[in-house]
């Protein structure tokens, strides 16, 4: 029972340190306050206490006290605020260059793809020092990405891509838990994190067996799904060419313009008559049911690696 | 003191017997005491969930209960405890008792309505209870979408419907306190002159009025994506599922002021009583209530930081949540203040109160934490938010329904609670409580989840410790709900002012009349005015 018990978890994340710093501050002058508190109850129950020959002074109140104890906390909060809020817009914002890899939740397991194509459930390999981006989606209900050491979590939500990126500063195996409940095996949806020197990371990846990475399994089904009969760079084509597209924002029929990314990929396939390309008819059929979220995602990186085919209408 | 009229007219208790009297009453006072009942029924029926989670929790691997049993449980436990416990317990008790007696009036405003809200509360109640029977419900009490709407197995329907039908029994009682405070107050009762509990109350009774038809709808339309399949909530049927939680966090975080409301006016009541003092700072503490309610309107979103919401919606949250600890601060300092010269006595009533104090600061701070963005992305969803709500629901509540209850007892029902008991149970409810919550903090930072049936090894030395804990506080529990009936019968007779308390209510009879005072009370000053109660007390 005593075994690894320990009262502050371990810190691997280039974050865990400010989140660490955060909370002991709070919880410093959280044990200020309850001190100061607690020591007038005390006090004032103690001097105070009934006896005979000793009345209550009626008091009112005071101005200048009540200003005293709105504005000292006050102060305190916003500065707790404004700290908070920088580490969290931190957290919050996409690094330009990292390790993309994609997670898929459904019940009761975690779905995880490295960029290099290999796969693995229920667990993450990553190297040590390499900033990681992962690209979350959930198949049914609303799960949890939780990693406590890295001091990170995010909601993976159904229809809805999510992202959440951590460098990892220390080597070792971490707790991976759902933290959305989930249904029956929610606490079962759980897994580890393992954090690898790049070159141990290197050889675990070679130890794997390959898949073919996302962009040749998106590749493959572009042709696959005859995505290529439409959409091409051919003039007269049904539907508009895609290479090169992903990250700039694209004229929509109805007036406007949509990003082209990861979220605006999946709509399309799912509802093409939503935001239909301005010059084009809406003639895509949905592809909702025949492809996997993990198709989804792999068309995105597929689309995603394309450049801009020379002489394309953009 | 004398008691010139005792004995003249029968009190509220007597006069008429039997269950249909009882059943058909439109007197507050026993719409109350039928309150008492269904209320203490419920939160026995919740504690013996609790029961069960601690057990199952005593040991990393799940073997007590199978999971599907487990998320049962722990869904039963909040349901129960929220929606029928916690929700009406003070306000629909303690307030339909005392409402009319504190500001000097024969009833509420619609006597009617008011049995009315008691009969659809347990409807709702019983309805809640057949889904519990029929074989339970395992959403949580959140009810979060898509789980709820489209993947969950159990009695989603007959559980919400529960709550959603008790929902109006909510919003018809505070119809019915705004309506009485506004118009029935007696002659002289200035609203300065109210009690702070009357003023706790009418801030409650406007969230009740405003939020719960929101919570109302938002069950009504999990219910139609559930049996209709129109797409609202799930994805997959072009709903959203964070919209869910908008609709239900708007209804649910003020939810939590309807709670906590009104155990703040019950604790500046007893203090006021057992300093022999007014409330420090009246004017700012009565204006902190409505600060609550007004600002608890708009901090919804701090459920959702790591939801998938905007970052921006994120960090103005964040913001109006710190805001919100401010009045609740304010409240903190004024009580502790009003000890200050007082002359202070400590039975069962104020050492609830002063533990209410104690906890609610740590409930308090640690919803500092939760408001910090980046501490909420760690700890949200852990035994750390587990640990903050029931250091405000239970530390804060659940204190100060006891407290509040032992203090209106006499007056209740004529007869003493007997005190060296209920001063000891009190110490042990505190002790056990702190055992209890205190180690699920530690937890929630290591990265416990909630709503686990089974956890790593390493968590179980501090799970340990909660369940010997619950294992107090519910002996704790127990002790009260066996000494204060046993009081009904055999504790000593209760004269009209046993703590020496200001109060119109304390100038009436123990247990009152049927219509409250034998004659229109005129009010002279304000609530806490001490002269007519010092010179009784000394005759």
């Amino acid at each position: 029972m005593f075994e690894n018990f320990s009262l502050w978890p371990e810190g691997a994340s280039s974050v865990a340190r400010d989140i660490d710093a955060l909370y002991l501050f709070l919880l410093a002058i959280s044990l200020f306050f309850v001190t100061v508190i607690v020591s007038a109850l005390l006090v004032f129950s103690v001097r105070y206490r009934r006896r005979p020959g000793h009345h209550a002074s009626p008091i009112e109140g005071s101005l200048p006290l009540e200003l005293l104890w709105t504005g000292v906390p006050l102060v305190i909060v916003l500065f707790v605020f404004v700290w908070g809020t920088r580490v969290f817009v931190r957290t919050q914002t996409s690094p330009l260059e990292a390790m993309r890899f994609h997670v898929t939740g459904k019940q009761w397991m975690w779905k995880i793809q490295h960029p290099t194509g290999q796969s693995e459930i229920n667990a993450l390999h990553v190297p040590l020092g390499q900033t990681i981006e992962l690209t979350l989606i959930s198949e049914d209900v609303i799960h949890s990405f939780y990693v406590p050491a890295f001091r990170l979590k995010k909601d993976v939500v159904p229809g809805l891509y999510a992202s959440l990126w951590f460098t990892p500063t220390r080597t070792g195996t971490y707790h991976l838990f759902c933290a959305e409940y989930c249904g029956t095996k929610h606490s079962a949806m759980i897994g580890q994190v393992v954090v690898l020197d790049p070159a141990d990371y290197q050889q675990w990846l070679d130890g794997r067996p390959s898949d073919k990475n996302p962009v040749e399994t998106g590749a493959l089904l572009f042709q696959n799904l005859r995505c290529d009969t439409c959409h091409s760079s051919a003039s007269g084509a049904r539907g508009p060419d895609l290479a090169g597209l992903f990250g700039s924002d694209v004229p929509l029929a109805a007036g406007g313009s949509v990003r082209f990314d990861e979220r605006h990929v999946r709509e399309s396939l799912l509802e093409p008559s939503k935001r239909v390309r301005a010059g084009f008819q809406p003639l895509m059929p949905s592809y909702a049911g025949q492809v996997s979220e993990g198709d989804i995602l792999a068309l995105i990186a597929y689309l995603k690696s394309l450049p801009p085919a020379r002489g394309a209408r953009r | 003191m004398s008691a010139p009229h005792a004995g003249e007219r029968p009190s509220y208790l007597g006069g008429e017997y039997g269950l249909r009297s009882w059943l058909l009453t439109l007197d507050h006072k026993r719409i109350g005491l039928l309150y008492l009942m269904g209320v203490s029924a419920f939160f026995l029926v919740g504690g013996a969930f609790a029961v069960l989670i601690r057990l199952e929790l005593l040991t990393p691997s799940g073997d007590l209960f199978q999971s599907e049993t487990y998320n049962k449980l722990f869904t039963l436990h909040g349901i129960f405890m929220i929606f029928f416990f916690l929700l009406p317990s003070i306000p629909a008790v303690l307030g339909n008792f005392l409402l009319p007696l504190m500001i000097g009036a024969r009833d509420l405003a619609f006597p009617r309505i008011n049995l009315l809200s008691w009969y659809i509360y347990m409807v709702g109640g019983l309805f809640t209870t057949y889904a519990m029977l029929a074989g339970g419900v395992d959403t949580g009490w959140t009810f979060y979408t898509p789980y709820s709407s489209t993947y969950a197995n159990s009695h989603v329907i007959a559980a919400a419907l529960g709550i959603f039908i008790s929902g109006f029994s909510s919003i018809l009682t505070g119809v019915n306190f705004i309506a009485t405070i506004h118009k029935l107050r007696a002659p002289g009762l200035t609203w300065f002159r109210l009690p702070l509990f009357v003023w706790a109350h009418y801030a409650t009774s406007l969230i009740m009025v405003l939020g719960t038809p929101v919570i109302a709808i938002t069950i009504l339309l999990v219910a139609v994506e559930r049996l209709f399949h129109v797409g609202i909530f799930d994805p997959a049927l072009g709903g959203d599922p964070v919209l869910f939680q908008h609709l239900f966090w708007f209804y649910s975080h003020p939810a939590v002021y309807i709670m906590i409301l009104p155990a703040m006016g019950v604790i500046s009541e007893v203090i006021a009583c057992f300093s022999r003092k007014r409330v420090f700072g009246y004017k700012i503490v009565a204006f902190s209530s409505l600060a609550i309610a007004v600002l608890g309107f708009l901090v919804w979103g701090h459920h959702m930081f790591v939801s998938g919401q905007s970052v921006y919606a994120g960090v103005v949250f964040s913001l109006l949540s710190f805001l919100v600890a401010i009045p609740s601060a304010v409240k903190v300092f004024n009580w502790t203040a009003t000890l200050y010269r007082g002359s202070i006595s400590f039975e069962a009533p104020m050492l609830y109160a002063l533990g209410f104090i104690g906890l609610f600061t740590i409930g308090g701070l640690t919803g500092i934490f939760l408001a910090t963005l980046a501490v909420d992305v760690h700890v949200h969803d852990t035994y750390f938010v587990v640990a903050h709500f029931h250091f405000v629901m239970v530390g804060g509540a659940v204190m100060a329904y006891l407290g509040g209850l032992h203090f209106w007892w006499p007056k209740m029902f004529g007869r003493l609670y007997p005190e060296m008991l209920a001063r000891v149970t009190a110490v042990i409810v505190f002790v056990g409580f702190n055992l209890t919550f205190l180690p699920q903090f530690v937890l929630g930072y290591l990265g416990m989840p909630r709503r686990y049936h089974v956890y790593p090894d390493e968590f179980q030395v501090l799970n340990v410790l909660s369940t010997a804990g619950a294992s107090i506080l519910g002996l704790g529990f127990l002790m009260s709900a066996a000494y204060l009936p046993w009081s009904l019968r055999f504790g000593k007779k209760a004269g009209r002012n046993p703590f020496g308390a200001a109060g119109l209510e304390w100038t009436t009879a123990s247990p009152p009349m049927a219509h409250n005072f034998e004659s229109v009370p005129e009010v002279q000053g304000e609530a806490y005015e001490r002269e007519h109660v010092e010179e009784e007390l000394h005759v």
